[in-house]
């Protein structure tokens, strides 16, 4: 997971340079891979691509898979698979649609305030159980996660269809499709602030972490690495606001905004989004899952149980309830895809998340998690997420037919993970 | 040497009609090595497993200090400080050092989460004691030699202050060097008082690190004797024919016949 080495690098200097910033050349080799990526779309689209209103746009439809990406990672760690997160999040979409359209407006009020978090907690809840339940069927039963997971694809997506009686329910709370995307942004100031405060943070855990490892003697990196570090996530933080920031709103829409509150319009006056309240979403999940993998006990034991299950059995852990809890954990972010999801459109319906098991596991491993578990990291399947998007979205942008598209995609899966074994097999990692 | 440290009475295990483990009673008494020999499947690792907790035994009686005990699971042998290291090594290899060393048993921060860097630093002592030409703290094992590998499962016996420790094989992956690594190490937990069970297919190695050995047989105890009684040759006869020699005590399994001629 965390190799310093530098494969094949025919150059000292280069490799020193690595070694030194002790960076994840796996994780590089990704960015680079995702820049060149996004260059080549943007030469093919006459400079469309590296929009900051394509850009806001990759973000948003990027969210949902890589929501339930980050659930994978645990999933494919311990050696399991899920196929049914696509007709989970359908299930639960739907769950969350009748509670806010049929079951709680008679009783609270058409555009009750409450009516968008008690929609989402029924959902997650509905999620966790659902995967508790799969969770135990694998862990306690004993049935392999394929064949449960599989039967839950065809189960979950008709349990939706039953729900709603095939229709689409809509349209869906106002305050709840503001996790949808582009209907519930930030703003620039507040953005501005978030980004800050997100610096802050970084540099600060970058400094407590050095300081904790020299009061226990341990080896550190150069102070110049460790400014270089500092220096390279401040510049990706603020660059990443100020992109998201710099997509404008529309000026019918904000005439709009400014109607509706019985102002009129400033002459020459420009907002621009910000971040995404699903964007939002996406990075406090990714935190947490990063410090749930890295720092407590339950992610100790996810990898551990992947690495030898046998020898993490004998270590005293029990490996049937965490089936259970990654399960568990894995139909709630289905459950969080699913209200982002289903915001986004502004209603559920029948098909939402059609394929997206697929996606999903595709994104997780092309960010690197190994099949034969025991391997995998949160930011990869993030980044696998938007990897996949980019292809999908650049080849619609640059208008390559619907059948070449998912004929690039599939091939770019098996690429990516041929790569991957070759580069392992290299780095002996 | 009143009390035993461990006593293993009757006990008996069955996998679908077999009999892996059948009446076999051994016992092990503070700071002494005792050997268990037999052929593959002559059902020692299983009833070393019954002490392990990895297996739960069908009918037997288990008494540490004297005192009966009753092992269901990996867990409950520990807090009985009982430690195995297994022929499988039983790391997670993609792990590293401290990360298998504190498995199950991590240390935390005040918050709850858990403190690679105090992990580290403990492991860095403690292999400092045991092994100090191990360097690589921060790859995974997978990535460790089999001695080093072994050292930490080793290490994570010391750590948590094992009073029993029970070894499976513990020198098989290893090279003429790490063997003679291994074999110091058992002779300084015996001087520590510890009490070792140590699985082995080599005979010279039961000679040179045993005080008393015991033999399997189909599940049966053939006999136990100190190492001192017996030849390689009456072992050999135990662990081949089932014959006990005249050094040795008989166990159900002795072969009734040859004993009379000795």
């Amino acid at each position: 997971m965390s190799d310093t080495a530098l494969p094949g690098s025919k150059n000292p200097a280069a490799r020193n340079l690595f070694a030194a910033l002790q960076l994840d050349t796996r994780l590089l080799g990704m960015i680079g891979a995702f820049i060149v990526l996004c260059l080549v779309f943007n030469v093919f689209t006459d400079g469309r691509f590296l929009t900051p209103r394509n850009i806001f746009n990759l973000t948003i439809q990027t969210v949902s898979v890589a929501i339930m990406a980050t659930g994978m990672v645990f999933v494919i760690v311990t050696r399991h698979i899920d196929l049914s997160v696509g007709s989970l999040l359908a299930t639960v979409a739907a769950i969350m649609a009748v509670v806010q359209t049929d079951i709680l407006p008679p009783i609270l009020g058409l555009g009750h305030p409450a009516i968008w978090i008690i929609a989402i907690i029924a959902g997650i809840a509905a999620g966790v159980l659902i995967g508790a339940f799969q969770g135990w069927m694998i862990g306690y039963l004993s049935i392999p996660a394929f064949i449960v997971t599989l039967g839950g694809l065809l189960v979950w997506r008709n349990v939706a269809w039953f729900i709603t009686s095939g229709q689409t329910i809509g349209p869906l709370d106002d305050t709840f499709t503001m996790i949808g995307g582009i209907g519930g942004t930030m703003g620039e100031t507040a953005s501005w602030i978030f980004g800050f405060l997100a610096v802050a943070a970084t540099l600060w855990l970058q400094i407590a972490s050095r300081r904790r490892k020299a009061s226990h003697g341990f080896p550190v990196k150069p102070v110049w690495a460790e400014v270089t570090m500092g220096v390279v996530t401040t510049v990706a933080i603020l660059g990443f606001v100020a992109i998201l920031n710099a997509y404008d709103i529309p000026t019918a829409r904000l005439k709009r905004i400014f109607a509706a509150s019985g102002e009129t319009l400033p002459e020459g006056l420009t907002m621009g989004y910000g971040i995404p309240y699903s964007v939002l979403l996406l990075i406090i999940i990714t935190v947490v899952m990063t410090v749930v993998a890295r720092r407590t006990r339950l992610g100790r034991y996810i990898f551990a149980t992947g690495g030898n299950p046998d020898a993490a059995e004998l270590s005293g852990i029990n490996t049937r309830f965490l089936t259970v809890k990654v399960f568990a954990l894995m139909g709630g972010l289905a459950a969080l895809a699913g209200a982002v999801a289903a915001a986004r459109l502004g209603f559920s319906t029948n098909d939402i998340g059609t394929l997206d098991e697929l996606r999903v596991i595709a994104a997780a491993v092309i960010g690197g998690t190994a099949l034969a578990g025991g391997i995998g990291t949160i930011y990869g399947a993030i980044l696998g997420a938007l990897i996949m998007q980019s292809l999908q979205s650049g080849m619609a942008m640059v208008g390559v037919d619907a059948p070449l598209q998912n004929m690039v995609v599939g091939t770019v899966l098996v690429l990516a993970v041929l790569v991957d074994i070759i580069y392992r097999k290299r780095t002996g990692d | 040497m009143a009390t035993p440290l461990v006593e293993m009475k009757d006990m008996c295990i069955a996998f679908g009609g077999v009999h892996a483990v059948d009446h076999v009673t051994v016992d092990l008494y503070p700071g002494e090595v005792v050997g268990l020999l037999g052929h593959n499947g002559a059902g020692k690792s299983t009833l070393i497993k019954l002490l392990s907790g990895a297996y739960k035994a069908d009918s037997g009686e288990i008494r540490i200090n004297g005192d009966e005990v009753h092992i269901h699971s990996p867990r409950d042998a520990r807090v009985q400080n009982i430690e195995t290291i297994y022929q499988t090594l039983a790391l997670a290899d993609n792990l590293d050092a401290a990360s298998n060393l504190f498995l199950g048993r991590e240390l935390t921060s005040p918050l709850g989460f858990v403190d690679d860097d105090r992990m580290e630093a403990e492991t860095r002592k403690i292999m400092g004691r045991l092994n100090p030409n191990f360097k690589k703290f921060n790859a995974p094992v997978k990535a460790l030699s089999g001695g080093q590998r072994q050292s930490v499962a080793i290490a994570r016996a010391v750590y948590f202050n094992a009073k029993i420790l029970i070894m499976d094989e513990p020198t098989a992956a290893l090279g003429v060097h790490e063997t003679q690594m291994v074999a110091e190490l058992i002779q300084e937990l015996k001087k520590q008082g510890l009490g070792i069970f140590l699985i082995s297919h080599d005979i010279h190695d039961v000679f040179q690190l045993c005080d008393r050995l015991a033999v399997m047989k189909n599940g049966q105890l053939v006999g136990s004797a100190k190492t001192t009684d017996v030849t390689d040759d009456d072992v050999l006869g135990m662990i081949i024919l089932g014959k006990c020699p005249p050094g040795a005590t008989p166990g159900p399994g002795a072969l009734v016949d040859d004993t009379v001629v000795g």
